[in-house]
Protein backbone atom coordinates (compact mmCIF):
# COMPACT_ATOMS: atom_id res chain seq x y z
CA UNK A 1 0.00 0.00 0.00
CA UNK A 2 2.44 3.13 1.01
CA UNK A 3 6.11 2.21 0.72
CA UNK A 4 8.43 4.90 2.17
CA UNK A 5 12.07 4.27 0.88
CA UNK A 6 15.42 5.74 1.35
CA UNK A 7 14.00 9.23 2.67
CA UNK A 8 15.85 12.59 2.74
CA UNK A 9 13.40 15.42 4.28
CA UNK A 10 14.20 18.39 6.38
CA UNK A 11 13.23 21.83 7.18
CA UNK A 12 15.24 24.63 5.29
CA UNK A 13 18.61 23.81 5.21
CA UNK A 14 18.42 21.16 8.56
CA UNK A 15 17.81 17.92 7.08
CA UNK A 16 15.97 15.74 10.04
CA UNK A 17 15.42 12.13 8.12
CA UNK A 18 18.06 10.26 6.79
CA UNK A 19 17.75 7.53 4.04
CA UNK A 20 14.65 6.58 6.09
CA UNK A 21 12.71 2.89 4.69
CA UNK A 22 9.49 2.35 6.39
CA UNK A 23 8.66 -1.73 6.02
CA UNK A 24 5.18 -2.23 4.19
CA UNK A 25 2.67 -3.88 6.35
CA UNK A 26 -0.92 -3.25 7.34
CA UNK A 27 0.05 -1.51 10.62
CA UNK A 28 2.93 -0.09 11.12
CA UNK A 29 4.25 1.48 14.01
CA UNK A 30 6.97 4.34 14.24
CA UNK A 31 8.32 4.68 17.31
CA UNK A 32 11.46 6.76 19.21
CA UNK A 33 11.67 9.86 20.99
CA UNK A 34 10.81 13.21 20.60
CA UNK A 35 12.47 14.86 17.93
CA UNK A 36 13.74 11.46 16.37
CA UNK A 37 11.85 12.55 13.22
CA UNK A 38 8.59 10.93 13.55
CA UNK A 39 6.33 13.63 13.19
CA UNK A 40 8.23 14.47 10.07
CA UNK A 41 8.23 11.40 8.90
CA UNK A 42 4.40 11.44 8.85
CA UNK A 43 3.79 15.13 7.46
CA UNK A 44 6.01 13.64 4.52
CA UNK A 45 3.77 10.61 3.91
CA UNK A 46 0.46 12.94 3.67
CA UNK A 47 2.34 15.44 1.62
CA UNK A 48 2.91 18.42 3.93
CA UNK A 49 6.70 18.14 3.35
CA UNK A 50 8.33 17.00 0.72
CA UNK A 51 11.54 14.63 0.16
CA UNK A 52 14.91 16.10 -0.82
CA UNK A 53 15.66 12.03 -2.06
CA UNK A 54 14.02 8.94 -1.96
CA UNK A 55 10.46 7.42 -3.03
CA UNK A 56 6.71 7.80 -1.81
CA UNK A 57 5.01 5.16 -3.09
CA UNK A 58 1.30 4.69 -2.56
CA UNK A 59 -0.97 1.80 -4.53
CA UNK A 60 2.48 1.48 -6.72
CA UNK A 61 1.82 5.25 -7.50
CA UNK A 62 4.87 7.61 -6.92
CA UNK A 63 3.39 10.44 -5.23
CA UNK A 64 6.39 12.65 -3.64
CA UNK A 65 5.65 15.20 -5.56
CA UNK A 66 1.83 14.97 -5.12
CA UNK A 67 -0.22 17.63 -2.55
CA UNK A 68 -1.74 16.60 0.31
CA UNK A 69 -5.45 17.06 -0.68
CA UNK A 70 -5.47 14.82 -4.04
CA UNK A 71 -3.47 12.65 -1.64
CA UNK A 72 -6.42 12.24 0.51
CA UNK A 73 -8.55 11.72 -3.32
CA UNK A 74 -6.47 8.65 -3.42
CA UNK A 75 -7.21 6.95 0.00
CA UNK A 76 -5.20 8.66 2.57
CA UNK A 77 -6.20 10.42 5.74
CA UNK A 78 -4.22 11.79 8.31
CA UNK A 79 -4.93 12.52 11.98
CA UNK A 80 -2.02 14.85 13.13
CA UNK A 81 -0.54 15.09 16.41
CA UNK A 82 -2.21 17.80 18.96
CA UNK A 83 -6.06 16.68 18.86
CA UNK A 84 -6.42 19.21 15.59
CA UNK A 85 -10.12 20.17 14.67
CA UNK A 86 -11.71 23.04 13.00
CA UNK A 87 -11.93 24.75 16.21
CA UNK A 88 -14.55 27.76 15.03
CA UNK A 89 -16.57 24.98 12.76
CA UNK A 90 -19.66 22.87 15.01
CA UNK A 91 -18.59 19.30 15.12
CA UNK A 92 -21.14 18.51 12.71
CA UNK A 93 -20.05 21.27 10.09
CA UNK A 94 -15.98 19.77 10.52
CA UNK A 95 -17.80 16.07 10.05
CA UNK A 96 -19.60 17.86 7.05
CA UNK A 97 -16.82 19.55 5.38
CA UNK A 98 -15.83 16.19 4.63
CA UNK A 99 -18.49 14.75 3.83
CA UNK A 100 -19.48 17.24 1.85
CA UNK A 101 -19.86 15.78 -2.22
CA UNK A 102 -19.44 12.24 -0.96
CA UNK A 103 -22.17 10.04 -2.11
CA UNK A 104 -23.91 8.83 1.43
CA UNK A 105 -21.68 11.46 3.05
CA UNK A 106 -24.96 11.73 5.55
CA UNK A 107 -24.57 8.05 6.33
CA UNK A 108 -21.04 8.52 6.60
CA UNK A 109 -21.59 11.19 9.47
CA UNK A 110 -23.73 9.01 11.22
CA UNK A 111 -21.69 5.63 11.22
CA UNK A 112 -19.00 8.03 12.74
CA UNK A 113 -21.55 9.47 15.39
CA UNK A 114 -22.43 6.04 16.15
CA UNK A 115 -18.68 4.78 16.58
CA UNK A 116 -18.23 7.99 18.63
CA UNK A 117 -21.54 8.65 20.39
CA UNK A 118 -20.16 12.48 21.97
CA UNK A 119 -19.92 13.72 18.87
CA UNK A 120 -23.39 13.52 18.32
CA UNK A 121 -24.35 14.62 21.56
CA UNK A 122 -21.69 17.78 21.09
CA UNK A 123 -22.98 17.77 17.41
CA UNK A 124 -23.61 21.77 17.40
CA UNK A 125 -20.96 22.72 19.80
CA UNK A 126 -17.88 24.48 18.49
CA UNK A 127 -14.97 22.12 18.11
CA UNK A 128 -12.86 24.32 20.06
CA UNK A 129 -15.09 24.11 22.88
CA UNK A 130 -14.54 20.26 22.93
CA UNK A 131 -12.72 18.45 25.42
CA UNK A 132 -8.79 17.04 24.11
CA UNK A 133 -10.28 13.50 23.79
CA UNK A 134 -13.21 14.57 22.10
CA UNK A 135 -11.42 17.14 19.69
CA UNK A 136 -9.48 13.40 18.91
CA UNK A 137 -12.54 11.50 18.35
CA UNK A 138 -13.69 14.68 15.68
CA UNK A 139 -10.42 14.45 13.78
CA UNK A 140 -10.22 10.32 13.64
CA UNK A 141 -13.79 10.18 12.52
CA UNK A 142 -13.35 13.41 10.22
CA UNK A 143 -10.64 11.07 8.73
CA UNK A 144 -13.25 8.09 8.41
CA UNK A 145 -15.72 10.26 6.66
CA UNK A 146 -12.96 10.05 3.40
CA UNK A 147 -13.24 5.74 3.56
CA UNK A 148 -9.41 5.66 3.52
CA UNK A 149 -7.38 2.71 2.76
CA UNK A 150 -4.48 3.88 4.58
CA UNK A 151 -4.82 5.82 7.84
CA UNK A 152 -2.09 7.94 9.31
CA UNK A 153 -2.24 8.60 13.10
CA UNK A 154 0.47 10.55 14.74
CA UNK A 155 0.24 9.84 18.57
CA UNK A 156 -3.73 9.63 18.57
CA UNK A 157 -3.61 8.88 22.40
CA UNK A 158 -1.46 11.96 23.81
CA UNK A 159 -2.50 13.96 26.39
CA UNK A 160 -6.26 12.31 26.70
CA UNK A 161 -7.74 11.29 29.56
CA UNK A 162 -7.26 7.60 30.22
CA UNK A 163 -10.78 6.43 29.44
CA UNK A 164 -11.19 7.64 26.32
CA UNK A 165 -7.48 6.31 25.16
CA UNK A 166 -9.10 3.11 25.84
CA UNK A 167 -11.90 3.70 23.62
CA UNK A 168 -8.90 5.09 20.81
CA UNK A 169 -6.99 2.02 20.84
CA UNK A 170 -10.08 -0.15 20.35
CA UNK A 171 -10.95 2.17 17.34
CA UNK A 172 -7.94 1.39 15.97
CA UNK A 173 -7.12 -1.99 16.63
CA UNK A 174 -11.44 -2.43 15.04
CA UNK A 175 -10.42 -0.66 11.86
CA UNK A 176 -7.24 -2.67 11.12
CA UNK A 177 -9.54 -5.64 11.69
CA UNK A 178 -11.67 -3.82 9.30
CA UNK A 179 -9.00 -4.10 6.53
CA UNK A 180 -7.52 -0.38 6.60
CA UNK A 181 -4.18 0.09 6.80
CA UNK A 182 -2.57 2.02 9.67
CA UNK A 183 0.40 3.66 10.06
CA UNK A 184 0.98 5.15 13.69
CA UNK A 185 3.30 7.25 15.73
CA UNK A 186 2.57 6.08 19.04
CA UNK A 187 4.30 7.01 22.51
CA UNK A 188 2.71 3.76 24.47
CA UNK A 189 5.27 0.87 23.36
CA UNK A 190 3.26 -1.95 24.60
CA UNK A 191 0.06 -0.87 22.83
CA UNK A 192 2.17 0.20 19.50
CA UNK A 193 3.64 -3.22 19.58
CA UNK A 194 0.55 -5.17 20.32
CA UNK A 195 -1.20 -3.39 17.17
CA UNK A 196 1.44 -3.15 14.69
CA UNK A 197 2.47 -6.53 12.20
CA UNK A 198 5.46 -4.57 12.03
CA UNK A 199 7.69 -1.37 13.51
CA UNK A 200 10.40 0.76 12.64
CA UNK A 201 12.39 2.48 15.36
CA UNK A 202 13.70 6.46 14.57
CA UNK A 203 16.39 7.60 16.32
CA UNK A 204 17.75 11.01 15.67
CA UNK A 205 16.51 10.70 12.08
CA UNK A 206 17.48 7.34 11.09
CA UNK A 207 16.15 3.94 11.44
CA UNK A 208 17.85 1.93 13.78
CA UNK A 209 15.40 -0.90 14.22
CA UNK A 210 12.90 -2.19 12.16
CA UNK A 211 10.68 -6.02 12.78
CA UNK A 212 7.57 -7.66 13.21
CA UNK A 213 5.21 -5.77 15.92
CA UNK A 214 4.01 -8.92 17.96
CA UNK A 215 7.57 -11.17 18.23
CA UNK A 216 9.28 -7.58 19.38
CA UNK A 217 9.87 -7.34 23.01
CA UNK A 218 9.54 -3.36 24.33
CA UNK A 219 12.79 -3.36 26.10
CA UNK A 220 14.46 -4.41 22.79
CA UNK A 221 12.86 -1.57 21.00
CA UNK A 222 13.56 0.74 23.97
CA UNK A 223 17.21 0.02 23.21
CA UNK A 224 17.09 0.77 19.95
CA UNK A 225 14.90 4.14 20.81
CA UNK A 226 18.18 5.23 23.01
CA UNK A 227 20.70 4.70 20.24
CA UNK B 1 -32.62 65.96 18.80
CA UNK B 2 -33.10 67.09 15.05
CA UNK B 3 -30.28 67.18 14.43
CA UNK B 4 -29.26 64.06 16.21
CA UNK B 5 -31.57 62.17 14.30
CA UNK B 6 -30.85 63.13 10.88
CA UNK B 7 -26.92 62.69 11.88
CA UNK B 8 -28.14 58.97 13.02
CA UNK B 9 -29.64 58.55 9.46
CA UNK B 10 -27.30 59.85 7.68
CA UNK B 11 -24.18 57.80 9.66
CA UNK B 12 -25.98 54.94 9.09
CA UNK B 13 -26.09 55.35 5.33
CA UNK B 14 -22.24 55.99 5.82
CA UNK B 15 -21.65 53.74 7.95
CA UNK B 16 -23.53 51.07 5.55
CA UNK B 17 -21.79 52.13 2.22
CA UNK B 18 -18.22 51.47 5.03
CA UNK B 19 -19.96 48.38 5.74
CA UNK B 20 -20.12 47.37 1.96
CA UNK B 21 -16.30 48.15 1.38
CA UNK B 22 -15.25 46.53 4.34
CA UNK B 23 -17.02 42.87 3.99
CA UNK B 24 -14.68 42.24 1.28
CA UNK B 25 -11.26 43.17 3.17
CA UNK B 26 -13.02 41.20 6.07
CA UNK B 27 -12.79 38.19 3.61
CA UNK B 28 -9.39 38.96 1.95
CA UNK B 29 -7.66 40.73 5.37
CA UNK B 30 -9.43 39.35 7.88
CA UNK B 31 -9.91 35.77 6.84
CA UNK B 32 -6.91 35.63 5.06
CA UNK B 33 -4.64 38.09 6.10
CA UNK B 34 -3.82 39.65 2.79
CA UNK B 35 -3.79 43.26 2.93
CA UNK B 36 -5.13 44.44 -0.48
CA UNK B 37 -4.37 48.54 -0.77
CA UNK B 38 -5.48 47.88 -4.05
CA UNK B 39 -9.19 47.03 -2.93
CA UNK B 40 -10.29 50.36 -2.57
CA UNK B 41 -9.65 50.08 -6.57
CA UNK B 42 -11.91 47.21 -7.04
CA UNK B 43 -14.85 49.83 -5.65
CA UNK B 44 -13.45 52.47 -7.95
CA UNK B 45 -13.64 49.27 -10.39
CA UNK B 46 -17.75 48.85 -9.52
CA UNK B 47 -18.58 52.32 -9.59
CA UNK B 48 -17.23 52.91 -13.16
CA UNK B 49 -18.94 49.69 -13.72
CA UNK B 50 -22.47 51.65 -12.77
CA UNK B 51 -21.20 54.13 -15.58
CA UNK B 52 -20.39 52.02 -18.51
CA UNK B 53 -23.95 49.63 -18.14
CA UNK B 54 -25.80 53.22 -17.87
CA UNK B 55 -24.14 53.96 -21.33
CA UNK B 56 -25.30 50.51 -22.58
CA UNK B 57 -28.79 50.72 -20.72
CA UNK B 58 -29.71 54.52 -21.03
CA UNK B 59 -32.84 53.79 -18.27
CA UNK B 60 -31.05 54.49 -15.04
CA UNK B 61 -34.25 52.48 -13.26
CA UNK B 62 -33.08 49.37 -14.91
CA UNK B 63 -29.25 49.69 -14.99
CA UNK B 64 -28.65 50.26 -11.36
CA UNK B 65 -29.78 46.64 -10.39
CA UNK B 66 -28.60 45.47 -13.70
CA UNK B 67 -25.29 47.35 -12.80
CA UNK B 68 -25.19 45.34 -9.62
CA UNK B 69 -24.01 41.72 -10.16
CA UNK B 70 -21.81 42.72 -13.51
CA UNK B 71 -19.82 45.24 -11.15
CA UNK B 72 -19.78 41.90 -8.92
CA UNK B 73 -18.17 39.99 -11.77
CA UNK B 74 -15.59 42.55 -13.17
CA UNK B 75 -14.03 43.61 -9.85
CA UNK B 76 -14.54 40.10 -8.88
CA UNK B 77 -12.62 38.81 -12.04
CA UNK B 78 -9.78 41.78 -11.27
CA UNK B 79 -9.21 40.60 -7.96
CA UNK B 80 -8.88 36.60 -8.92
CA UNK B 81 -6.96 37.88 -11.53
CA UNK B 82 -4.38 39.87 -8.54
CA UNK B 83 -4.49 36.51 -6.45
CA UNK B 84 -3.41 34.03 -9.08
CA UNK B 85 -0.40 36.63 -10.79
CA UNK B 86 0.55 37.78 -7.69
CA UNK B 87 -1.29 37.22 -4.21
CA UNK B 88 -0.50 33.74 -4.54
CA UNK B 89 3.08 34.11 -4.26
CA UNK B 90 2.83 36.25 -1.06
CA UNK B 91 0.84 34.62 1.23
CA UNK B 92 1.98 35.02 4.50
CA UNK B 93 4.54 37.90 3.51
CA UNK B 94 1.91 40.66 4.59
CA UNK B 95 4.46 43.81 4.25
CA UNK B 96 5.66 42.63 0.56
CA UNK B 97 1.84 41.89 -0.12
CA UNK B 98 0.71 45.54 0.76
CA UNK B 99 3.50 46.94 -1.05
CA UNK B 100 2.96 45.34 -4.17
CA UNK B 101 -0.92 46.18 -4.03
CA UNK B 102 -0.21 49.76 -3.67
CA UNK B 103 1.70 49.62 -6.80
CA UNK B 104 -1.39 47.75 -7.98
CA UNK B 105 -3.91 50.22 -6.92
CA UNK B 106 -1.77 53.35 -8.24
CA UNK B 107 -1.66 51.15 -12.14
CA UNK B 108 -5.10 50.78 -11.84
CA UNK B 109 -5.86 54.97 -11.10
CA UNK B 110 -3.87 55.72 -13.62
CA UNK B 111 -5.61 53.64 -16.25
CA UNK B 112 -8.66 54.91 -15.04
CA UNK B 113 -7.52 58.30 -15.80
CA UNK B 114 -6.34 57.50 -19.03
CA UNK B 115 -9.82 55.79 -19.64
CA UNK B 116 -11.98 58.24 -18.31
CA UNK B 117 -12.56 61.96 -17.77
CA UNK B 118 -10.29 63.08 -14.93
CA UNK B 119 -13.57 64.93 -13.08
CA UNK B 120 -14.92 61.83 -13.37
CA UNK B 121 -18.25 60.59 -14.97
CA UNK B 122 -21.88 60.91 -13.53
CA UNK B 123 -23.89 58.07 -12.45
CA UNK B 124 -27.40 58.96 -12.76
CA UNK B 125 -30.13 57.64 -9.98
CA UNK B 126 -33.03 55.55 -10.64
CA UNK B 127 -36.02 57.40 -10.00
CA UNK B 128 -37.24 55.31 -7.37
CA UNK B 129 -34.42 56.46 -5.13
CA UNK B 130 -35.47 60.40 -6.00
CA UNK B 131 -38.08 60.13 -2.62
CA UNK B 132 -37.36 61.26 0.91
CA UNK B 133 -38.48 59.14 3.92
CA UNK B 134 -39.98 60.65 6.89
CA UNK B 135 -38.77 59.60 9.84
CA UNK B 136 -39.73 61.53 12.81
CA UNK B 137 -39.58 64.63 10.91
CA UNK B 138 -36.20 64.25 9.06
CA UNK B 139 -36.43 63.59 5.48
CA UNK B 140 -34.08 60.69 4.93
CA UNK B 141 -32.75 60.57 0.96
CA UNK B 142 -34.10 56.95 -0.40
CA UNK B 143 -30.49 56.50 -1.67
CA UNK B 144 -29.33 56.04 1.45
CA UNK B 145 -31.88 54.05 2.50
CA UNK B 146 -30.93 51.71 -0.36
CA UNK B 147 -27.18 51.71 0.74
CA UNK B 148 -28.22 50.38 4.21
CA UNK B 149 -30.73 47.82 2.21
CA UNK B 150 -27.86 46.78 -0.27
CA UNK B 151 -25.24 46.27 2.62
CA UNK B 152 -27.78 44.34 4.54
CA UNK B 153 -28.78 41.84 1.72
CA UNK B 154 -24.86 41.38 1.04
CA UNK B 155 -24.25 40.79 5.14
CA UNK B 156 -27.25 38.39 5.33
CA UNK B 157 -25.90 36.17 1.94
CA UNK B 158 -22.50 36.80 2.43
CA UNK B 159 -23.03 34.87 6.22
CA UNK B 160 -25.54 32.75 4.82
CA UNK B 161 -22.80 31.66 2.33
CA UNK B 162 -20.36 31.04 4.87
CA UNK B 163 -22.19 29.38 7.14
CA UNK B 164 -24.59 27.14 5.31
CA UNK B 165 -22.91 26.28 2.04
CA UNK B 166 -20.03 23.81 1.73
CA UNK B 167 -17.45 25.92 -0.02
CA UNK B 168 -18.26 28.93 3.32
CA UNK B 169 -17.44 25.60 5.42
CA UNK B 170 -14.31 25.28 3.44
CA UNK B 171 -13.26 28.70 2.73
CA UNK B 172 -13.74 29.18 7.25
CA UNK B 173 -11.63 25.35 7.52
CA UNK B 174 -8.70 27.00 5.18
CA UNK B 175 -8.84 30.39 7.47
CA UNK B 176 -8.84 28.41 10.45
CA UNK B 177 -5.53 25.50 9.73
CA UNK B 178 -4.81 25.67 6.23
CA UNK B 179 -2.34 22.77 6.83
CA UNK B 180 -5.35 20.65 8.22
CA UNK B 181 -8.04 22.40 5.45
CA UNK B 182 -5.26 20.68 2.88
CA UNK B 183 -5.17 17.32 4.53
CA UNK B 184 -8.84 17.01 5.11
CA UNK B 185 -8.49 17.56 1.37
CA UNK B 186 -9.77 20.25 0.32
CA UNK B 187 -7.86 22.05 -2.10
CA UNK B 188 -6.76 25.31 -0.57
CA UNK B 189 -5.76 27.08 -3.81
CA UNK B 190 -9.26 26.77 -5.08
CA UNK B 191 -10.70 28.22 -2.24
CA UNK B 192 -8.08 30.79 -2.07
CA UNK B 193 -8.83 31.93 -5.56
CA UNK B 194 -12.68 31.65 -4.57
CA UNK B 195 -12.37 33.86 -1.49
CA UNK B 196 -10.58 36.70 -3.69
CA UNK B 197 -12.86 36.84 -5.92
CA UNK B 198 -15.85 36.99 -3.96
CA UNK B 199 -14.05 39.80 -1.38
CA UNK B 200 -13.11 41.50 -4.44
CA UNK B 201 -16.48 40.94 -5.71
CA UNK B 202 -18.41 43.04 -2.82
CA UNK B 203 -15.84 45.83 -3.32
CA UNK B 204 -17.41 46.08 -6.80
CA UNK B 205 -20.81 45.89 -5.44
CA UNK B 206 -19.87 48.97 -2.60
CA UNK B 207 -18.44 50.61 -5.85
CA UNK B 208 -21.85 50.85 -7.56
CA UNK B 209 -23.39 52.39 -3.98
CA UNK B 210 -20.80 54.92 -3.67
CA UNK B 211 -21.18 56.24 -7.31
CA UNK B 212 -25.19 57.14 -6.11
CA UNK B 213 -23.96 59.03 -3.28
CA UNK B 214 -21.05 60.34 -3.76
CA UNK B 215 -18.33 60.99 -7.48
CA UNK B 216 -16.96 58.37 -9.32
CA UNK B 217 -13.55 59.20 -10.01
CA UNK B 218 -9.82 57.31 -10.61
CA UNK B 219 -9.50 58.54 -6.86
CA UNK B 220 -12.17 57.46 -5.30
CA UNK B 221 -11.05 54.06 -3.97
CA UNK B 222 -8.42 55.95 -1.74
CA UNK B 223 -11.18 57.71 0.19
CA UNK B 224 -13.11 54.02 1.17
CA UNK B 225 -9.88 51.98 1.73
CA UNK B 226 -8.27 53.14 5.17
CA UNK B 227 -11.41 53.38 6.92
CA UNK B 228 -12.67 50.03 5.56
CA UNK B 229 -9.14 48.78 7.32
CA UNK B 230 -9.81 50.52 10.10
CA UNK B 231 -13.45 48.77 10.40
CA UNK B 232 -12.44 45.55 10.03
CA UNK B 233 -9.45 45.62 12.25
CA UNK B 234 -12.02 47.47 14.91
CA UNK B 235 -14.39 44.63 14.76
CA UNK B 236 -11.78 41.92 15.14
CA UNK B 237 -9.78 40.66 12.24
CA UNK B 238 -12.29 38.01 10.79
CA UNK B 239 -15.27 38.60 12.48
CA UNK B 240 -18.46 39.39 10.51
CA UNK B 241 -20.59 40.77 13.36
CA UNK B 242 -17.62 43.09 14.49
CA UNK B 243 -17.42 44.57 11.05
CA UNK B 244 -21.06 45.11 11.15
CA UNK B 245 -21.13 47.54 14.47
CA UNK B 246 -17.33 48.86 13.95
CA UNK B 247 -18.83 49.97 10.37
CA UNK B 248 -22.00 51.60 11.77
CA UNK B 249 -20.45 53.16 14.53
CA UNK B 250 -17.43 54.88 12.69
CA UNK B 251 -20.34 55.84 10.29
CA UNK B 252 -21.80 57.66 12.74
CA UNK B 253 -18.62 59.18 14.36
CA UNK B 254 -17.79 60.68 10.77
CA UNK B 255 -21.12 61.99 10.19
CA UNK B 256 -21.59 63.37 13.82
CA UNK B 257 -18.22 64.81 13.83
CA UNK B 258 -18.69 66.35 10.42
CA UNK B 259 -21.20 68.00 11.37
CA UNK B 260 -20.10 69.66 14.17
CA UNK B 261 -16.57 70.13 12.62
CA UNK B 262 -15.53 70.06 9.15
CA UNK B 263 -15.77 67.32 7.20
CA UNK B 264 -11.85 66.44 6.84
CA UNK B 265 -12.00 67.06 10.59
CA UNK B 266 -14.01 64.72 11.00
CA UNK B 267 -12.03 61.91 9.43
CA UNK B 268 -8.90 62.88 11.52
CA UNK B 269 -11.46 62.67 14.95
CA UNK B 270 -13.18 59.03 13.52
CA UNK B 271 -9.20 57.46 12.88
CA UNK B 272 -8.25 58.77 16.37
CA UNK B 273 -11.28 57.38 18.42
CA UNK B 274 -10.21 54.10 16.28
CA UNK B 275 -6.90 54.09 17.23
CA UNK B 276 -7.59 55.06 20.93
CA UNK B 277 -10.34 52.11 20.88
CA UNK B 278 -7.65 50.02 19.36
CA UNK B 279 -4.93 50.64 22.11
CA UNK B 280 -7.18 49.55 24.19
CA UNK B 281 -9.11 46.52 22.80
CA UNK B 282 -6.30 45.46 20.33
CA UNK B 283 -8.08 42.55 19.65
CA UNK B 284 -11.10 44.51 18.24
CA UNK B 285 -14.95 44.38 19.09
CA UNK B 286 -14.83 40.25 18.73
CA UNK B 287 -12.37 37.59 18.98
CA UNK B 288 -12.61 33.90 18.91
CA UNK B 289 -13.49 32.15 22.12
CA UNK B 290 -12.05 28.25 22.02
CA UNK B 291 -9.96 26.17 24.51
CA UNK B 292 -7.71 24.83 21.38
CA UNK B 293 -5.19 27.11 19.22
CA UNK B 294 -5.85 24.54 15.85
Amino acid sequence: MLEITDIEAGYGRTRVLHGVTVPAGKVVAVLGHNGAGKTTLLRLAIGLLKPTKGRVLFDGEDISSLAPNKRVARGMAYVPQGQQAFGQLTTLENLQLVADGRRRGKALIEAQMARFPALEKFATRKAGLLSGGQRQQLAIARALITEPKLLILDEPTEGIQPTIVAEIEQTIMQLAGEGIHVLLVEQHIGFALEAAERYVVLASGFVTQTGDGGLAAASTVRAAMAI
Amino acid sequence: MDALISQLLNGSAQGALLLLAALGLSLTFGQMGVINMAHGEFLMLGAFTAYLVQQVIAASDLSIPVALPVAFVVAGLFGLLLEVTIIRWMYRRPLDTLLVTVGVSLILQQAALQIFPSQGVPVEKPSWLDGQLNVLGYEWPLRQLFTIVLASVCVAALSAWLKYTSFGRRIRATVHNRDLAETTGISTRTIDRLTFFVGSGLAGVAGVAASLIGGTNSQMGAQYIIPAFLVVAAGGIGQLKGTIIAAWAVGVALSCFAYWTTGSLAQVLAFILVIVFLQVRPQGLFTVRTRSLA
